[in-house]
C-alpha cells in the first residue's frame, strides 16, 4: 500500500508553507492523507488516532482500518461538513489491505486507486491511463509519485516535494521528501547589510545572569530529599 | 526569523481602526519565559485577550511543573488554544519564536486562527502586510546568520514592508533572542 501527498500549503493565493506534513499517523500500519482546512485534517485524524489507539488497546487487537474510517466518517457527518477535512485513508491491518476517501460531509467511497484535493484530476488522470491491477511495490510507489507530480507541476494548488508512506504487512517505511523537483538553487549573492544600517531609537539588553532583577525565578538543585514546608 | 544560533521577532508599534490610528504605541510581542515569545497580530481585542490568556496558561504550566516553557510545547498550547474556538475563533495569527532551552536550537512556527501549525525553518510573517514581509524575507533571509546581521536583516524587511503597508508602521520593536541574552531595539520608522 502506497500513499502519497505534495508538500504546499496555501491561503488564498499565497503559499504559506512550502514543504508543509500532509502525511498524518493514524497508528503504525494505518496513514492519512490530508486536504481541506489544514487544522481541521491535523486535529480530526489526531483524535481519531487517539480514539483508535485507546480501542486497540482495551480489545488487545490491532486497528482496523474500516474501524478508522468509520470513526472518521461519524466525527465528520456529526459535524454537517463544518469540519473541512478531506481525507484518504490507507493500512494494512489483519483483514488485509485497504483504501478510502472520506468527504468532509461523511461519504466515503472504497476503490483501488483514489484522490483528494486541488490535485485529485492531475493525479487522477495518471491513475485512470496508468494504473494496473496486482502490481508491485515499486511500481506503486512510482505510480503516486507520477500521480503526485501531476498534480504538483498542472495544479495551481499543489507544488514543491512528494512525500511517501509505504505500509506493507510487516512495517510502514515514511518517505519524507520522496521527490524534490522544486529544490531552491543557491544564491550566488546576498543582500546582506552593513551593520549600522537600522536606525534604533533605544536598546535595552537583559542577560540571563541579571534576570533576577526582573523576576524571581530561581533554579533549585535538586537535593536527595524532597520536603515541604508542612513536613514534620 | 532564525539565525545561527538565535532568532528574532519584531513588530510595529501601529494600532487601528479600519484607518483611524487609535494608537501608536501598542506592542504585539509578549513574553512568555526567558526565551519563548509569541507575536500576535489580528483583531486587538483579541491580541490583548489571548496574550492574557496565554500568560495565565504558561503561569499555570511553570506552577505544576515546576520549570520554564519550552517554545515547541507553547506551540502546541497555542495550537489546542486555538482549535478550542473552532466555531467561534479568536481573530488572531500568533507567531511564536524562542530557543530549545536544552539544546538552545532556534524554533519559530506560525498559526492561522483556528490552530493550524505552519513549522519553518526560515521565517514566519503574520498581519496586514504579510504579503510585503513575505516578499521581503524572502529575498533578505539566508541561513546562519549572527544575531547583529540577523537584527539588521529583520529590521529592513520589516521596516521596508510596513512602509508599503497604509495600515502598518509607526515604529517598531525587534527582540534578538541568544543563548544568554536578549536584545530588545526600539526602531525608528515612518510616522505617517
Amino acid at each position: 500500500m502506497a500513499i502519497a501527498a505534495d508538500t504546499r500549503a496555501t491561503s488564498g493565493p499565497i503559499v504559506a508553507d512550502k514543504n508543509c506534513e500532509k502525511l498524518h499517523y493514524i497508528s503504525p500500519q494505518i496513514w492519512c492523507a490530508g486536504a481541506g482546512t489544514a487544522a481541521d485534517t491535523e486535529f480530526t485524524t489526531a483524535l481519531i488516532s487517539s480514539q483508535l489507539e485507546l480501542h486497540s488497546l482495551s480489545t488487545g487487537r490491532k486497528p482496523r482500518v474500516v474501524t478508522c474510517m468509520t470513526l472518521l466518517k461519524q466525527h465528520l457527518f456529526r459535524y454537517q461538513g463544518h469540519i473541512g477535512a478531506y481525507l484518504v485513508v490507507a493500512g494494512v491491518d489483519p483483514t488485509g489491505t485497504h483504501l478510502f476517501t472520506v468527504h468532509a460531509h461523511g461519504s466515503t467511497d472504497k476503490l483501488p486507486y483514489v484522490t483528494m484535493g486541488s490535485g485529485s484530476l492531475a493525479a487522477m488522470s495518471v491513475f485512470e491511463s496508468q494504473w494496473k491491477p496486482n502490481c508491485t511495490k515499486e511500481d506503486a510507489m512510482n505510480l503516486c509519485s507520477l500521480a503526485i507530480q501531476a498534480g504538483i507541476f498542472n495544479d495551481l494548488g499543489s507544488g514543491s516535494n512528494v512525500d511517501m508512506a509505504v505500509i506493507t504487512a510487516d512495517k510502514t517505511t515514511l518517505h519524507r521528501g520522496f521527490v524534490k523537483p522544486n529544490e531552491r538553487s543557491q544564491k550566488l549573492k546576498n543582500y546582506k547589510f552593513k551593520r549600522g544600517t537600522t536606525a534604533v531609537l533605544n536598546e535595552k539588553i537583559i542577560t540571563k545572569d541579571d534576570i533576577g532583577k526582573y523576576v524571581s525565578v530561581h533554579e533549585l538543585e535538586a537535593t536527595g530529599e524532597e520536603r515541604m514546608d508542612i513536613d514534620p | 526569523m532564525v539565525g545561527k544560533d538565535c532568532v528574532a521577532i519584531a513588530c510595529d508599534l501601529r494600532l487601528g481602526l479600519q484607518a483611524l490610528t487609535v494608537s501608536n504605541n501598542f506592542p504585539k510581542v509578549f513574553q512568555y519565559g526567558d526565551n519563548v515569545f509569541l507575536g500576535l497580530t489580528g483583531l486587538a481585542t483579541d491580541v490583548s485577550t489571548v496574550s492574557d490568556l496565554f500568560r495565565y496558561k504558561v503561569n499555570m504550566y511553570r506552577l505544576r511543573e515546576e520549570r520554564a516553557i519550552a517554545p515547541s510545547t507553547f506551540a502546541n498550547l497555542v495550537s489546542s488554544s486555538l482549535y478550542e474556538r473552532r466555531f467561534g475563533p479568536y481573530f488572531v495569527s500568533p507567531v511564536v519564536a524562542g530557543l530549545d532551552p536544552k539544546t538552545g536550537a532556534p524554533f519559530i512556527c506560525g498559526f492561522d486562527s483556528i490552530g493550524c501549525i505552519d513549522f519553518a525553518k526560515d521565517f514566519i510573517v503574520s498581519g496586514t502586510a504579510s504579503e510585503q514581509l513575505f516578499g521581503m524575507c524572502e529575498s533578505l533571509w539566508e541561513p546562519n546568520l549572527g544575531p547583529e546581521d540577523l537584527f539588521e536583516t529583520i529590521s529592513q524587511a520589516l521596516l521596508s514592508a510596513v512602509d508599503r503597508d497604509a495600515l502598518s508602521g509607526w515604529g517598531a520593536h525587534v527582540y534578538v533572542i541568544e543563548k544568554n541574552k536578549v536584545t530588545k531595539r526600539l526602531l525608528k520608522g515612518r510616522q505617517d
